[in-house]
């Protein structure tokens, strides 16, 4: 399985626990684990990506063994300790506005 | 007995607020969505327990909520416990899904050149007078959407953005949102949006094709000041027995129009300024009309510290200040386009909220104003149900 740790306001829009686990078919990706989030919850859809687009939201990151993996390409694979669960994908909000 | 139910939208959450018919003690329940920015609240004029809510962030985009049982209980339409149980399997998660028709396009930027069409946020939730589950939404940038299934999808209204003038359209300092929307009452088929600032536009069959309705209106700002589009509409407003009639805040100016926005007039008489955002009908006189001054557009606040509700009787030309009850110095909070509303109880009660977090109401007409609230987060909406 894999860990996925939630923004605070994604997690009451989800209604979940700061952390979520995930089946991943596949190759383990950000775009695969994100798929496997919107399919489990799909209330966020559009919170994390773009509807249509899958384009990543502006003020939110994505972080893996304590690398931003946010501008690297989604479909890139995740570290082994992200894939097999040792290490949660961190989704994080911009620190910015008030 | 009557009651009053309040639905305020604010920079951090939205509040429900009720009252009996006295109108004097509140009871406020919220935040609910709180830490988002909910720029409107509506309830449905068939179904009064039936409410809508645009939530939205910088962060995580645009949510639509629904509420089933009066503003207790929220759910993101099509994601119930229940329809999460349903034979067919996990909704789509598409209650939030706006996605412009076809070839999204270009519109003016603020530099003159072309700019996608990107969607932002809803502004403004119109629901049907008809058909509970029916609902309009106007968003950033500028189109009009509607469901027809309770929230859960959306889909777009594409003529008005297809308009032979849409490609000019310009955003305002606040973005390119279509921020009002009414629809006639008498003659379901017409309806009126506004949109910052392209100005305001009129549809008589459902949506399909639409005319600008800025014939009349003088915008010194731009170029030609009487273009037939680019005129920055704060809100337009109508009495329902008389909906050819309609009263308009401009960015400067307040507006009427007799012959259901093919032509406006002037009515902003003797305010102490013709800048504002909202603008609102008594629920029994047609003729009576509602505005909140501003000092210019580029200081929104009010006038000398004084907060005050201009009322005409006339439909405008001859106005007067509404006071007693309202801090008379040192005030300087502004009122949103959307923080005004009218009840329908026989002393017809007048609601607004500030920036500064004050939600007001008058149960006379806006003889006597009292607070409901004076320490909400910055108000974005105020809107209010008649409850019998």
């Amino acid at each position: 399985m894999v860990r996925v740790v939630l923004p605070h306001h994604l997690r009451s829009l989800a209604q979940v626990g700061q952390e979520v686990s995930l089946q991943v078919a596949g190759p383990v990706s950000v775009a695969s684990v994100i798929g496997a989030l919107e399919a489990t919850y799909p209330v966020l859809k559009g919170t994390i990506r773009e509807h249509g687009t899958l384009k990543r939201r502006a003020f939110l990151r994505f972080f893996a063994c304590g690398e931003d993996v946010s501008l690297e390409p989604a479909d890139n694979p995740l570290p082994d300790s992200i894939a097999n669960g040792n290490e949660p994908l961190l989704v994080i909000g911009a620190i910015a506005g008030g | 007995m009557s009651r009053v139910r309040v639905l305020v939208g604010t920079k951090k959450g939205a509040f429900v607020c009720t009252a009996d018919g006295k109108r004097k003690d509140w009871r406020i329940e919220g935040p609910h969505f709180g830490g988002w920015e909910i720029y409107h609240v509506k309830g449905s004029p068939v179904d009064p327990d039936r409410i809508f809510a645009s939530q939205t962030s910088g962060w995580f985009g645009q949510i639509i909520q629904r509420s089933d049982d009066g503003g207790k209980t929220w759910t993101p339409p099509g994601s119930s416990p229940d329809e999460l149980k349903s034979p067919e399997g996990w909704p789509q998660g598409e209650s939030n899904k706006f996605v412009y028709e076809g070839v999204a396009g270009t519109h003016r930027w603020y530099d003159g050149t072309p700019h996608p069409w990107e969607f932002k946020r809803v502004w403004h939730l119109e629901p049907s007078l008809r058909e509970p589950d029916t609902v309009f939404a106007g968003v950033e940038d500028a189109a009009l959407f509607k469901s027809m299934d309770g929230g859960k999808t959306w889909s777009e209204l594409f003529g008005l953005r297809q308009h032979t003038t849409g490609k000019d359209w310009q955003p305002g300092a606040g973005g390119m949102c279509l921020h009002t929307i009414l629809i006639d009452p008498s003659r379901m088929d017409r309806m009126w949006v506004a949109i910052s600032a392209a100005g305001c536009f009129r549809t008589d069959d459902g949506g399909k094709t639409w005319k600008t309705a800025n014939k009349g209106l003088t915008s010194n700002f731009m170029p030609n000041p009487e273009a037939e589009v680019g005129h920055c509409v704060h809100r337009i407003a109508l009495h329902p027995s008389r909906p050819s009639t309609l009263f308009m805040q401009k960015h400067w100016d307040v507006m009427r129009s007799d012959d259901a926005g093919d032509s406006w007039r002037e009515v902003s008489g003797n305010l102490p300024s013709d800048f504002g955002f909202p603008i609102d009908v008594h629920a029994h006189e047609p003729e009576t009309v509602y505005v909140v001054p501003i000092k210019s557009d580029s200081e929104h606040y009010v006038p000398d510290g004084k907060l005050r509700v201009y009322r005409s009787r006339q439909g405008g030309d001859e106005w007067e200040a509404l006071t007693d009850g309202l801090p008379q110095q040192n005030c300087f909070a502004n009122v949103l386009r959307d923080a005004m509303a009218v009840d329908s109880l026989d002393d017809c009660g007048i609601y607004f909220g500030t920036t500064g977090g004050q939600v007001y109401v008058s149960p006379d007409g806006g003889d006597h104003w009292r607070a409901i609230g004076e320490h909400f987060p910055s108000v974005l909406s105020v809107e209010v149900q008649t409850l019998r």
